[in-house]
């Protein structure tokens, strides 16, 4: 159990926020974004045939990014800085709770910005991460100039906006403001290619199940603001800081209930079990769109949450200890199934649901700061790898399948690719002194390190997948960049994810000159008129590549530096003065030896230097079985696959792996089929009894009593005087009836 | 035999106060009730007849039937309260029988000429439709 009294409790001081209109102009960081949307839209409209929507986004995201360097640069780091832009959500009255703890008198959410080091830590890599991969999306969309290029800017320049409000909000509302925006952006971009049925429905799965986590975020907030009286960040650390809101007993547990609320929201939103099966599926979207968004940006949306209520959190550790459980666990299963994926952006993907898992580990340990870092050096890599897949299936006429390409590093055009993916792996795995090292380091190191005991076994759960993690990375390099050159043909896989990208290949022999020959996979050279080659990338792609790689390197700079040279990590000072610091002690070198942790056997004693050694040692490991059965013996995989399959016990083994855990399968049995089962029967009830019995056989009633009185209209003259001589004499003897009875 | 029954029961009750005022050893009462018995046994007729024909003019002729059968009844409440009113409006009844009969027996015309037929079968088709 985390014991709150060790903490120091002056780190739960957040210094009140400072009004500052003399940054006003940071709304910039926001205003560009929509403005190039609405000129896209426009493009749209009027019927642009070309790139310039492509054009106007990448320099409004540029511009946006250089608003958002500037303002890194001239903003004081002494308090965190609110700008309110304009009036938004403002209703006041004036009212006490009823056990007098809280005043309400009013839900106002102004559209304002809250800006502190965590938020331009953030929006530096967001902004920066989204120039450059649309710069990269200006080529790679170019099969769809004139089709669906204005609407895939469009979307994208919306998602920067969105994101843009998330992280940079003032409050609650403008925070699921860009919530619901990310969420509405990716269902647009995964169902870019909307005349794919595969493609719409991973859209509507992403969206739905994002729904299903926001339910958890909304509620959350109405928590918070019945709790606290506010939804402003600004006011509500105040509250927090000053002890005052679980005052009221009876309030106890709905404020113990907002950490559990904002979590499901954020596990929604960043893919982590239960809610992950979405991200898998939104590779359908292009490329670009699953690196900037499903890698870098949206996903870590949620990351950002609890990194900014980390107050919150802070208060109720049981609340941290199932982030934690569920961040290791999503981690470990993730890292299974990437092992035994194909298509290397499936592979992807789960890594990327993995490294959120760490994450969120990170936060839920305790340390905030390795949790940000390793989002922000995430980041980079997952876009740089996202970006190569991205890069091979654009010169592979859409081929994605691993087993199916060889050598790539040898082929003309995709040299560029392969030593920036070789360098995305490396980070990926945690090689010595890469980005992925120290942020992952961290995160493992604070898990031994933490008082709660619990978190050792989550420590060593940790390195196991950073095993599996540097092993699927390498079998996907060694596999696709490694080995002899041997290309398959793309027959079937025409289909896949890209459609365009087999478009332009069929251009490749005039419109790139290094398109290059695959030496092995043609056997048939007589039919020149199909020959196709692999082409590689033009410049703006392989720009962006070197662009990030380097990217990629240098996120690790700050802990070398930190680490090495001992000069201030800036990335731990970015978050220490953030309310992401509050009530955990960030990095404590100067602490001294930890005393007895897990990693005592290896006989170092600074908990940090050990976990550095083990991880490192483990991920070697793993490149070097990946080596083994990717590199050096490829049939020896084969040959263990088939000797795992033919076993009864171990069987089940690779069958799981390959099938997901079959977690889509379990969530179709529970609660899609009976959904389905539900609302047929819903149907049958809404149309044969409230249809058929209650409206249109109330409107049969008088239609029969007419079909009653029928048969006297028979057209017989006859038949209507005897009617009506039966009538009267019905009168008159009711009239003589009444006379008799002296009425 | 139609004339008569029509003509008759309008002349026997102008003519019966004046013919045997006294002499007959009946008394008002037995005279009121025998009135009318009979006005309701013609009604009756008349009501039979016309539900059970066919041939538009006699049916129509059943109707006047009901007519006189009515004013029979009048002369007898006149008798009844000792007030002439009841016959001054018998002739109001002749009067409106008359005029009706005219209006009947054009329209009757009119229907003979489109279906050449007296059947009142004929005309069975305007009913309301199923």
């Amino acid at each position: 159990m985390l014991e709150l009294a060790s903490l120091p409790t002056a780190a739960l001081q957040i210094p009140p926020a400072i009004a500052s209109p003399e940054f006003a102009w940071a709304g910039l960081i926001l205003l560009l974004p929509v403005l190039s949307a609405l000129l896209c839209l426009f493009c749209g409209a009027i019927g642009v045939k070309s790139k310039l929507p492509g054009a106007i986004t990448a320099i409004a995201l540029v511009a946006s990014f250089a608003t958002t360097l500037t303002l890194f640069l001239k903003l004081p780091a002494d308090a965190p800085r609110t700008i309110h832009m304009f009036d938004w959500v403002a209703f006041a009255w004036t009212g006490s709770s009823a056990t007098g703890a809280v005043v309400w008198t009013g839900f106002l959410a102004p559209f304002s910005l809250y800006v502190d080091s965590l938020t331009l830590l953030w929006m530096l890599f967001v902004t920066g991460l989204g120039s450059l991969i649309t710069i990269y999306a200006t080529e790679y969309m170019e099969a769809d100039v004139g089709k669906g290029y204005t609407r895939f800017f469009a979307s994208v320049s919306f998602f920067l906006f969105a994101m843009g409000a998330l992280v940079m909000g003032g409050n609650l509302i403008v925070l699921y403001l860009g919530w619901e925006g990310v969420g509405l952006a990716s269902y647009l971009l995964i169902g870019y290619f909307y005349t794919r049925p595969s493609a719409v429905a991973a859209a509507k799965k992403a969206f739905i199940m994002n729904r299903i986590g926001d339910l958890g975020l909304a509620l959350g907030v109405f928590l918070i603001w019945q709790n606290y009286g506010t939804v402003e960040y600004d006011a509500l650390f105040k509250a927090i800081s000053a002890g005052s809101a679980p005052a009221a007993e009876s309030a106890s547990w709905t404020a113990a209930a907002i950490p559990y609320c904002l979590m499901l929201g954020a596990f929604g939103k960043s893919a982590q079990i239960p809610l992950f099966v979405w991200l898998p599926d939104a590779m359908e979207g292009p490329t670009p769109v699953s690196a900037l968004i499903h890698a870098a940006t949206m996903v870590t949306a949620g990351v950002y949450l609890i990194a900014r209520l980390y107050p919150m959190f802070v208060l109720y550790p049981d609340a941290l200890t199932v982030v934690a459980w569920v961040g290791c666990l999503t981690a470990l299963v993730a890292a299974t199934i990437g092992m035994a994926q194909y298509d290397i952006k499936r592979v992807m993907a789960y890594s990327t649901v993995s490294q959120l898992g760490y994450m969120f580990l990170g936060l839920g340990v305790g340390t905030s700061f390795g949790a940000v870092y390793h989002v922000f050096t995430h980041a980079f890599f997952k876009a740089l790898l996202f970006l190569c897949c991205g890069a091979i299936m654009h010169g592979m006429a859409g081929q994605l399948d691993l087993r199916k390409m060889s050598g790539l590093r040898k082929v003309k055009g995709f040299g560029v690719i392969s030593w920036t993916f070789l360098v995305g792996c490396l980070c990926l795995s945690g090689f010595p002194f890469t980005a992925g090292f120290f942020s992952k380091d961290s995160i493992i190191a604070q898990a031994f390190a933490s008082e709660n005991p619990t978190f050792a076994l989550l420590g060593w759960i940790a390195l196991f997948t950073a095993f599996l993690t540097a092993y699927y990375a390498f079998r996907v390099w060694f596999r696709v960049c490694g080995g002899p050159i041997k290309i398959d043909e793309p027959g079937d896989e025409m289909h896949g994810h890209d459609d365009h990208a087999h478009a332009s290949s069929s251009h490749a022999t005039n419109a790139h000159g290094d398109g290059g020959h695959s030496k092995g996979g043609h056997g048939k050279d007589g039919h020149a008129a199909h020959e196709w080659h692999p082409h590689g990338p033009g410049f703006a792609i392989k720009g962006v590549l070197l662009v990030i790689c380097i990217g990629a390197l240098l996120a690790g700079l700050p802990s070398y530096l930190g680490e090495m040279r001992h000069e201030p990590n800036w990335v731990e000072t970015m978050v220490e003065h953030s309310s992401a610091a509050s009530g955990i002690p960030v990095h404590e070198h100067a602490a001294g030896g930890h005393g007895h942790h897990a990693l005592s056997f290896t006989g170092i004693e600074d908990v940090h230097t050990a976990t550095s050694v083990v991880a490192s040692t483990v991920g070697i490991l793993g490149i070097c079985l990946a080596a083994f059965f990717h590199l050096f013996n490829r049939g020896a995989a084969d040959k263990l696959r088939a000797a795992l399959l033919s076993n009864g016990l171990t069987r089940w083994l690779p069958l799981l792996l390959e099938n997901k855990w079959y977690v889509d399968e379990v969530y179709n049995a529970v609660f899609r089929f009976n959904a389905w089962v539900l609302g047929h029967v819903l149907h049958f009830i809404d149309k044969q009894l409230i249809d058929g019995l209650l409206v249109n056989g109330g409107a049969r009633i008088p239609m029969e009593i007419g079909r009653v009185f029928q048969p006297l209209y028979n057209g017989a003259l006859q038949g209507y005087a005897a009617t009506m001589a039966g009538g009267i004499a019905l009168i008159v003897a009711w009239v003589f009836w009444i006379w008799m009875h002296g009425a | 035999m139609s004339h008569f029954t029509t003509i008759f029961p309008a002349i026997l009750p102008t003519t019966l106060p004046a013919i045997l005022p006294t002499t007959l050893a009946v008394t008002d009462a037995q005279t009121i009730n025998a009135a009318l018995l009979v006005s309701a046994l013609l009604f009756t007729c008349g009501l039979i007849g016309f539900l059970t024909r066919r041939n538009m003019i006699l049916m129509f002729l059943c109707t006047e039937l009901m007519f006189q059968a009515a004013a029979l009844a009048m002369i007898a409440f006149g008798r009844m309260h000792h007030d002439v009113s009841g016959q001054v409006f018998v002739i109001f009844i002749l009067t409106v029988a008359a005029a009706e009969a005219a209006l009947a027996l054009g329209l009757v015309v009119l229907l003979y000429r489109r279906r050449e037929t007296l059947d009142s079968e004929a005309w069975s088709e305007l009913h309301e439709s199923a």
